[in-house]
This record gives C-alpha cells, sequence and structure tokens, in this order.
C-alpha cells in the first residue's frame, strides 16, 4: 500500500485495466485513499484531519524534493526527438547535422517517421526512436513541429570556390536541362521554403544533412513511396554536384516570408509518389 | 578451442548423417491438403479462425516472421544468429512462396516436432522447443488463422550458416542435447490458473528462448529456466523472471507484472528493446485473465541463489563520482529523480529496477545511448520519452552514469567500463 500503483492493481484486478492507464493511476489511487480517509472520519475525526493534512503536506513534500511534476504537454512527451532537433525543432545549425524540424509541411514530416519506421529511410537512432509509434501519434509530432515558428541559424560551410557556388545557384534555380535534372525551386518553392502537404522547405538546412540525404538517395539508404522523384534526380547527380548543390542551398540567404508555399502552387515536373504527381515528363 | 569444438561436431554431424540415413531413409511425403484429416470447412470456422488469432498474437508470431515495413507475416528477413543468418519464411497461405500448400499435419509437424514439410529438421530459431508444448487444438485454430491470411508472393533467401551448421542433419545431435518433445502437461498440484500461465510462459509465449542464457551451440540447458541471458547477435539481456529473492524481478508483485504486459510499464520498470516489441505486438493483446496466470506462474518461479561478489578490479570510487555529476548535469534527475525512484506512471525507477541492475549493464547502458520512447500499448497511446544521449556522452561520460545508477540506492549492481560501453554503442540497431 505504498504507492499508488499498488492500489490501482487492486482496483483493477477484478475489473478491466482501462481505468488503470497511466495518468489516472496516481489520482485513482488518491481518491481512494482519501474515501478511505473519509471513512475514518466519521469515527475518529480529529485523528482523521490530523492524518489527512500529513497525508497531503508528506506527498507534496517527498514529490517536491524530488522531481518537479511532469507537465503534460506533447513537447515533455517527445523528449526523444528534441534533444537532437530542438525544443522547437530548430535542429542543431552549429553541429551542422541535425536537420531543422520546425515549420515543414506536417505530412511531409509525418512521411519521414513512417519512411524510418518501415526501413525506407536508413538511420538507425531515428528507425529506433520512431519504431513503435503510431500514425495518430506520428501525425501529432509532425504538428506540433509544423507549426513551431523560431529564426533560423546559420551552419558552417566547408570551403568551395566560386566556381562551385556558381553551379549550385544554377542547379538549384534553373537546374541543367540537358541532363534532365530540374531545378530544386520547381517543386520545393520559388523561395525554397517548401510547398503545402508534402514538400520539405531547404532553406536554413546544414551542408553537411544536404550533401549526406542527396548521397543516401543514391545509395538506396533514403527513399520513400514510388515513384521516388527525389531518387531519380539525386541520381542523375554527379558527386560534384552533390557538392555544388548543397552548398549553395546552405550559403542562401533567407527570404523574407520563410513559410511554405501553399498547396497546388508548383506544379512538379516529375512523377512523385508523395505528392500523388504523374508529372509532365519524366 | 573453435578448431576442436568444430572437429568433434564434424565427428557428431558425420555418425548423424549415418545414423539419419539409417532411420530415415526415405525423404518424407508432405501431406496434401486435399488428404488431410482436417477439413476445410473445419479451418474456415470463424470462431476457430479468431481463436488463432489471439493465439498467433500470444505466440508473437508477426514479430519474428514480419520484415520492416513489411506485409505481416510474410516473412523476408533473416534472423541473425552467432551461427549464420537464419531467413525466416512466409506463413502466409501463398502457394509458391507460403503455407498455401501445407495441411494442417505439416504444420502440426514444424510446430511440434521441429520438422520441415519434407521431414527436414528445422532449425531452432524457430522456437520448437517450446512450441511443442502447444496443444493439438490450440495448433489448429493457429493454422486455421494463419490460412485466413490474404497471401503475399514473397520468397526466401536461402540460410547463410557456417560449416557444420548449414548440415542439417547436424541437428540431430543438437535436438538430443536441448530438445524435448512433448505438449505440456499440466501439473495436478497446481491450480488451473497457475497451469494455465506455465502453458502460456513455457509454450506459445515461448519466453525461455530470450529469457534463458544459451551455451556454445545456442541451446538452453534443461535446468536454466527464466533465469536470464544475453540474446545473442542482439545485445539485449533479458532478465530473470523470479520474483523472489535474488530474482531478477524480486519485489515485484502480481499486478507490476500484469501492468507491464498490458501497457509497456509498471511501477517496477518500462519494457524497452525487444520487450518493447513484445508488449507492443504480443502481450498488450492478452486478455487479464491469462495476464494474471502468466503473473501467478512467474511469482512462482524459485528464489535464485546470489552470485558471489565478484572483486572489482581497481577503484570504482571516481568513476561513480563522475557518474553522479552526469546524473544531475545531463537531467536525468529531472525525470528519474535524486532518489532513483522515477515519476510513477511516467518514468521508471532506476531504484531497484532489473533492467539497470541485471548482471551484464547492457541494458542500461544501451538505454543511455538510445533512449526511445515506452511501448506504444492500447493503454499508452501517447508515451513520454527518454533522450538518447549517443550523441551528448562519449564512452567514459556513459560507463559513469551507468555505474552510477547500477551502484546507488538500493541497487548493488558492477561498474561497466568504458570498452563496453564503446561495443555497444557499435551494435547494430534489431
Amino acid at each position: 500500500m505504498t504507492s499508488g500503483f499498488d492500489e490501482c492493481g487492486m482496483l483493477s484486478r477484478s475489473a478491466s485495466l482501462a481505468p488503470c492507464a497511466p495518468g489516472h493511476r496516481v489520482a485513482r489511487a488518491y481518491n481512494r485513499r482519501m474515501n478511505t480517509n473519509t471513512r475514518l472520519h466519521h469515527a475518529k475525526p480529529f485523528g482523521a484531519a490530523v492524518l489527512l493534512v500529513v497525508a497531503i503536506l508528506f506527498s507534496t513534500a517527498s514529490r517536491a524534493a524530488d522531481a518537479p511534476p511532469i507537465p503534460d504537454t506533447l513537447q515533455q512527451r517527445i523528449m526523444a526527438c528534441t534533444t537532437c532537433h530542438g525544443v522547437h525543432g530548430e535542429g542543431t545549425p552549429d553541429s551542422g547535422y541535425f536537420p531543422r524540424l520546425a515549420g515543414k509541411p506536417a505530412a511531409y514530416l509525418a512521411r519521414q517517421m513512417q519512411d524510418f519506421k518501415n526501413g525506407l529511410r536508413k538511420y538507425a537512432p531515428m528507425e529506433y526512436t520512431v519504431r513503435q509509434l503510431s500514425p495518430a501519434y506520428m501525425q501529432e509530432i509532425a504538428e506540433y513541429f509544423a507549426a513551431q515558428q523560431v529564426p533560423y541559424g546559420r551552419s558552417p560551410l566547408p570551403p568551395v570556390s566560386a566556381a562551385t557556388l556558381q553551379r549550385g545557384e544554377q542547379l538549384v534555380s534553373k537546374g541543367d536541362p540537358a541532363r534532365q535534372i530540374p531545378a530544386c525551386a520547381s517543386c520545393h518553392g520559388s523561395q525554397l521554403t517548401g510547398v503545402q502537404p508534402s514538400t520539405p522547405g531547404l532553406v536554413g538546412l546544414p551542408y553537411d544533412y544536404l550533401s549526406a540525404q542527396l548521397g543516401s538517395w543514391r545509395t538506396h539508404t533514403r527513399g520513400t513511396v514510388t515513384p521516388d522523384c527525389m531518387a531519380l534526380v539525386a541520381n542523375r547527380l554527379s558527386a560534384s554536384d552533390i557538392t555544388a548543390v548543397a552548398a549553395a542551398l546552405a550559403s542562401r540567404q533567407l527570404p523574407a516570408d520563410t513559410h511554405a508555399q501553399a498547396a497546388g502552387s508548383v506544379t512538379p515536373p516529375l512523377p512523385c509518389g508523395v505528392l500523388g504527381a504523374t508529372g509532365d515528363r519524366t | 578451442m573453435k578448431w576442436l569444438l568444430r572437429l568433434l561436431l564434424l565427428i557428431v554431424v558425420l555418425v548423424a548423417l549415418l545414423l539419419g540415413w539409417l532411420f530415415f531413409g526415405g525423404a518424407h511425403q508432405p501431406t496434401s491438403p486435399a488428404m488431410s484429416k482436417v477439413t476445410a470447412a473445419t479451418l474456415h470456422d470463424p470462431a476457430l479462425i479468431a481463436r488463432g488469432e489471439y493465439l498467433a498474437a500470444v505466440g508473437d508470431c508477426a514479430g519474428c516472421h514480419t520484415a520492416q515495413g513489411g506485409a505481416a507475416f510474410a516473412g523476408g528477413r533473416s534472423l541473425a544468429t552467432p551461427f549464420g543468418n537464419i531467413p525466416v519464411p512466409n506463413i502466409t497461405p501463398d502457394r509458391e512462396t507460403g503455407l498455401g500448400n501445407w495441411s494442417f499435419e505439416d504444420f502440426w509437424q514444424a510446430l511440434h516436432d521441429g520438422k520441415g514439410r519434407h521431414g527436414e529438421w528445422l532449425y531452432p530459431a524457430f522456437s520448437y522447443t517450446s512450441y511443442t508444448k502447444v496443444t493439438h487444438d490450440d495448433a489448429l485454430a493457429m493454422f486455421a488463422y494463419l490460412q485466413s491470411l490474404p497471401s503475399v508472393h514473397l520468397p526466401s533467401t536461402a540460410p547463410t550458416l557456417e560449416f557444420p551448421y548449414s548440415v542439417r542433419n547436424s541437428l540431430t545431435a543438437w535436438r538430443a542435447l536441448y530438445f524435448k518433445e512433448g505438449v505440456y502437461k499440466p501439473d495436478p498440484n497446481q491450480s488451473a490458473q497457475w497451469n494455465r500461465g506455465a502453458y502460456l510462459v513455457q509454450g506459445l509465449g515461448h519466453c525461455n528462448e530470450c529469457h534463458a542464457a544459451r551455451d556454445s551451440l545456442g541451446g538452453t540447458p534443461q535446468d536454466m529456466h527464466l533465469t536470464g541471458g544475453q540474446i545473442p547477435q542482439q545485445n539485449w539481456y533479458a532478465p530473470d523472471l523470479s520474483t523472489r529473492q535474488n530474482g531478477g524481478l524480486q519485489g515485484w508483485n502480481e499486478q507490476d507484472i500484469v501492468d507491464l504486459l498490458k501497457t509497456g510499464q509498471s511501477s517496477k520498470g518500462t519494457a524497452f528493446g525487444p520487450m518493447a516489441d513484445v508488449v507492443a505486438t504480443s502481450t498488450q493483446h492478452m486478455t487479464n485473465d491469462d495476464l494474471h496466470a502468466v503473473a501467478t506462474y512467474l511469482g512462482s518461479l524459485p528464489a535464485r541463489t546470489l552470485a558471489p561478489e565478484e572483486p572489482s578490479p581497481f577503484n570504482a570510487k571516481a568513476l561513480v563520482q563522475q557518474g553522479e555529476k552526469i546524473y544531475t548535469q545531463q537531467h536525468c534527475v529531472d525525470c528519474h529523480g535524486k532518489d532513483g525512484n522515477g515519476v510513477a506512471g511516467i518514468y521508471p525507477p532506476l531504484n531497484g529496477n532489473s533492467s539497470v541492475t541485471e548482471p551484464s549493464g547492457i541494458n542500461a547502458t544501451r538505454a543511455v545511448l538510445l533512449g526511445g520512447f515506452a511501448p506504444l500499448t492500447a493503454a499508452n497511446p501517447r508515451p513520454y520519452s527518454m533522450p538518447p544521449f549517443a550523441q551528448q556522452l562519449n564512452d567514459a561520460d556513459v560507463a559513469a552514469v551507468v555505474s552510477y545508477i547500477r551502484g546507488s540506492w538500493a541497487n548493488k549492481a558492477p561498474v561497466v567500463l568504458e570498452r563496453d560501453v564503446s561495443k555497444y554503442r557499435q551494435t547494430p540497431i534489431d
């Protein structure tokens, strides 16, 4: 009878376990204790009152001395996410790897969790973290990060030549029609801030993360539902193109409005499974 | 040593091959579904199928027979063992790649005898050492359920086992050592509830396949019953399950066990690693009666003898002091408390937690490195989580903080070393 759990356990033994769900346990056990005290109250009013006061003081004191109350918020629940991606999904621009999640379209974020869970995206810490999550919980977490608005940070850039940056800028805004490489902006929005509901923004992402992702599509450690348009694009890029485009994206000035563009505001030039788009050429 | 073992095995294999040829000269003929004693009408009985669905969840068939992101029960993955990789077969009713051409007789032979459709020995990665205890009726229900699944066409890969394990008949020797065929026999001196629990734990639940140490041939010696052990390749430690003195679950009451299996967490600890998957796909779906039966049986496991304390190879004081500092600085204390008692219903206690104090230190080390969510169950659909510290703490710091929690409060487990942390940091996930 020392903890709420035991009491709750005794309550639920003969009935469904549903009332014993976490969160309700302590309250229920507490109510039960209160009921016990109410019965005592009839017998020995003074003693019961003292007991009650002591019980309340003791429970408050022991809790305060030990650990502060844990807030029942999503932010508190998802510390496994925020420890790397930041409390508001701001990423870790300084260290240059963990990507920003804040403000990315929710459907995109939920899709990435699904892809990690299903092994389409291979990154062990993410696969381990999301392996248990349900679609509903993923959606809730995705919406949390999609709704965050925090300033962008700048990430370190490797030393690249002006010519490389120029080539990168060309790929970002114009693509390379000779090699059937569409411009980044043709899908990710004219300001590269993403497009609702499923296209991520590219501005403000670290160089390391961007180049790693383009490489992953080529080594089949990042994929998504077919037809996987980014796999096509990444495989049409040369190794030096990947450096160039990642450097150009990571060094771009941020636009005044960093929100994702409205849904339907771009016509993807390639068939993309995630967008349900068939594309106008392949 | 290894070559001697191989030579010995080689001799055993040769003798077994000879004996096998003598005794089982002709290849076994599978029973076609048309020739089966079980009619198609029986297999289509919705009540039987529903019971089979429940039993398949209790046995967590889908846990192994589903690839990451793949169709349930369609196999398509490999199980890594110290002897090589063993493909997990498709058990949907696809005719070419699944159980479509199987009769119940074939299924029973696999589950009960560990023999394939053509009479070949099955590798014990398929836990027939436990499933042999499953009753004929329960096996029939599961077969009816599996046959009712949508067919998925997915061929298995070939096993990639090292010699001599690649010779299936080497299993003749293995079976003689570790396999005792036979349906569970109720103990008349025990209650019906206890017997139900024993049947579930020893049979379909195949708890002992993880919760006992395997020897160098990958078997669990007969006297090792739920005494805990390191899971090969996966590198997690499945703790001892005795609730009595010196048991891994010492101090757990019946409700604690039921809570953990039903919701993923109890007042004594939270399931994580492979057990989190077991809770999510299997035990949370069990009826309260069955969960209480399991808890009753586990509660009857005997007290354990205390392993003699090994003298520490070095003075661990500095390590533990460093660990205490990290425990506070890295905010471990915010959730698990100064007294290590956690927050009831949210964060597990570390004080007296069997996963913290298990002999190897693997579980606490990997929990610190990986963090992660508590199991997601119907009772806990939005679980709280723990941050992974792999990116923030180096091996020495992880060793220090794990050593601290293993030796603080009522915990008296030995320290873990930096080199152990570096090993577990590299362990593949899954």
